[in-house]
């Protein structure tokens, strides 16, 4: 077990991938009570969006220097489809039956897969996203690899300004507000209709930060890769404690810790040899759900729901 | 020209009339309060006039404007406060956040804090425990702090719905004496309540509401006296 402290660090950086993405499914559902499947969608487009901004910079651009340009057109990508979905396909459903946005989200999921298969080029298989040049970081106790350097920096600072945000500013008080109590929210003049969508769009920024980071990792975008990173975060968001954003981080750390640690070591444990390896790596994210819902299903730092007076 | 004037409003659950048209006003200073047992109707017509719930029919207007169509969120700018049943303050917000979203829609810093500390002068209590989180209060302080919430919009109309509901008998005299020096500082208070006798007693006009009807109209005092009142509602025989 030499090398703990790599996988330690390898473990963090997918958690806080999947955190970021998680952010976007728990605000949704703190303010709207819906489980946004096409929020996974919103990630992969995010991803193409930034692979988009890459290809259009003269070859040879450096990597650094393209960066601040992807993560805006993927952000705007991302942001674009997500409140254009609130906007067309779950606000009119808002306030009917509850399984009506629940199947137009799962829906939607498989419209945005298609079109991105159909229209965006050479996007039938996996497309090859750009790669930092180097080695690892050798920090002497651990070694850091070079595509996991954007996500240790992008995930904290996204966090420390939406904890702001929240606690903060006057929008941030009225979102409290509004995921509390939307009734009374508008009764103290929020209009609660710019919330849902300002939810929407913050969630859908930080799943195409996290689909940046995905790309640098395994090194492509696909139309399919939102179907696992979404179940992941949605796993991590429901580990976490649904509707609560600090939950969600904490949920997606330790849902990535935890898939580290079972991909590299539990095929040691004598018996157990056939179950390690990366190809049941997705299974562990799911038996850990399985045990939460088990144990605490509330998540971690969720709240039991208490009936309102 | 009243304040608020309600004509014939008709509100329905899809298929269920919930308020079967009526009509009353509230002018300018005074207390009016809507009384009858659960189900009456009271409560929807008061949502209905927030904008939370849509009419089928009928006219609100309020302070010259017509309120029919206009979202919940301006209508308070408009001047009209509502303090909903069930207190509904902000469980994890603190007490004070919570008396800051009352002013949510003001952009006036200092006359802010102001009337926050106005509001701790009002309740003592809420300003020992500005910083608690409101939903570790009692009903009777959360009532306080809903009313107080309600205050911070500086309305011209202030609509509270069941502020004694499931109150001590010390905390409602509490409330009531409250609501009696809103009155006297010239607040216009639309009050529904299900305890008749304190809420007539307070008031300057009553309607009794009835199955989605306003069955009996008059002062305060003279709905106090008569006699079908106190069968039904002051439980006396």
């Amino acid at each position: 077990m030499q090398d703990l402290p790599d996988q330690l660090a390898n473990g963090l950086a997918l958690g806080a991938l999947y955190g970021l993405i998680a952010i976007g499914y728990t605000m949704v559902y703190g303010i709207v009570q819906l489980i946004n499947f096409a929020h996974g969608e919103i990630f992969m487009i995010g991803g193409f969006g930034a692979l988009t901004a890459y290809l259009w910079l003269p070859e040879g651009t450096g990597l650094v220097v393209a960066l601040p340009l992807m993560i805006l057109l993927g952000v705007v990508c991302a942001t674009l489809v997500g409140v254009g979905a609130e906007r067309f396909a779950y606000r009119p459903l808002r306030g009917g039956p509850r399984l009506s946005p629940l199947i137009t989200a799962i829906g939607l999921s498989l419209a945005l897969q298609q079109a991105v298969w159909s229209f965006y080029p050479d996007a039938k298989k996996a497309r090859p996203f750009p790669q930092f040049s180097g080695g690892d970081f050798d920090l002497g106790f651990v070694s850091l690899s070079r595509e996991d350097l954007f996500i240790f920096v992008a995930a904290p600072v996204c966090m420390i300004a939406l904890g702001v945000f929240v606690a903060k500013t006057r929008t941030g008080r009225a979102m409290q507000a509004t995921s509390q109590d939307p009734d009374t929210a508008k009764l103290m003049g929020i209009n609660t209709d710019r919330i849902i969508v300002m939810a929407f769009a913050i969630g859908a920024a930080f799943a195409a930060i996290a689909a940046i980071a995905q790309g640098f990792k395994t090194g492509e975008v696909s139309f399919r890769m939102g179907f696992i990173a979404g179940l992941k975060a949605f796993t991590a968001a429901v580990l976490g404690g649904i509707g609560n954003i600090y939950g969600a981080m904490v949920g997606g750390l330790v849902l990535g810790v935890a898939e580290a640690m079972a991909t590299a070591y539990i095929g040691d444990i004598p018996g157990l040899e056939q179950f390690g390896g990366g190809s049941w790596k997705d299974v562990w994210a799911f038996v850990l759900l399985i045990l939460v819902l088990l144990i605490r299903p509330q998540g971690i730092l969720g709240e039991r729901l208490a009936d309102r007076a | 020209m009243a304040l608020l004037e309600v004509e014939d409003l008709r509100v329905a659950y899809g298929k269920i009339e919930a308020v079967k048209g009526i009509s009353f006003r509230v002018e300018a200073g005074e207390v009016v309060t809507l009384i009858g047992t659960n189900g009456a109707g009271k409560t929807t017509t008061l949502r209905t006039l927030s904008g939370l719930l849509k009419p089928v029919t009928g006219k609100i207007t309020f302070d010259g404007q017509v309120l029919n169509g206009v979202g919940a969120h301006k209508i308070v700018a408009m001047g009209l406060a509502h303090s909903p049943e069930g207190r509904r303050i902000f469980p994890r917000l603190s007490i004070e956040e919570n008396l800051q979203l009352g002013a949510f829609l003001r952009r006036d810093g200092d006359a802010i804090t102001k009337d926050i500390q106005r509001a701790y002068e009002l309740f003592p209590i809420l300003g020992e425990r500005r910083k608690q989180a409101a939903g570790t209060l009692s009903g009777g302080e959360q009532q306080m702090l809903a009313m107080g919430r309600a205050l911070m919009s500086q309305p011209k109309l202030l609509m509270l719905d069941e502020p004694s509901m499931g109150l001590s008998p010390i905390m409602m005299q509490k409330i009531m004496t409250t609501i009696r020096e809103l009155k006297a500082q010239g607040t216009t208070i639309l009050l529904v309540e299900q305890n008749a006798s304190a809420a007539l007693s307070l008031a300057d006009h009553g309607h009794v509401m009835e199955i989605g009807k306003i069955s009996l109209s008059g002062t305060g005092q003279e709905l106090l006296h008569d006699e079908s009142v106190r069968k039904a509602y002051l439980g006396e025989d």
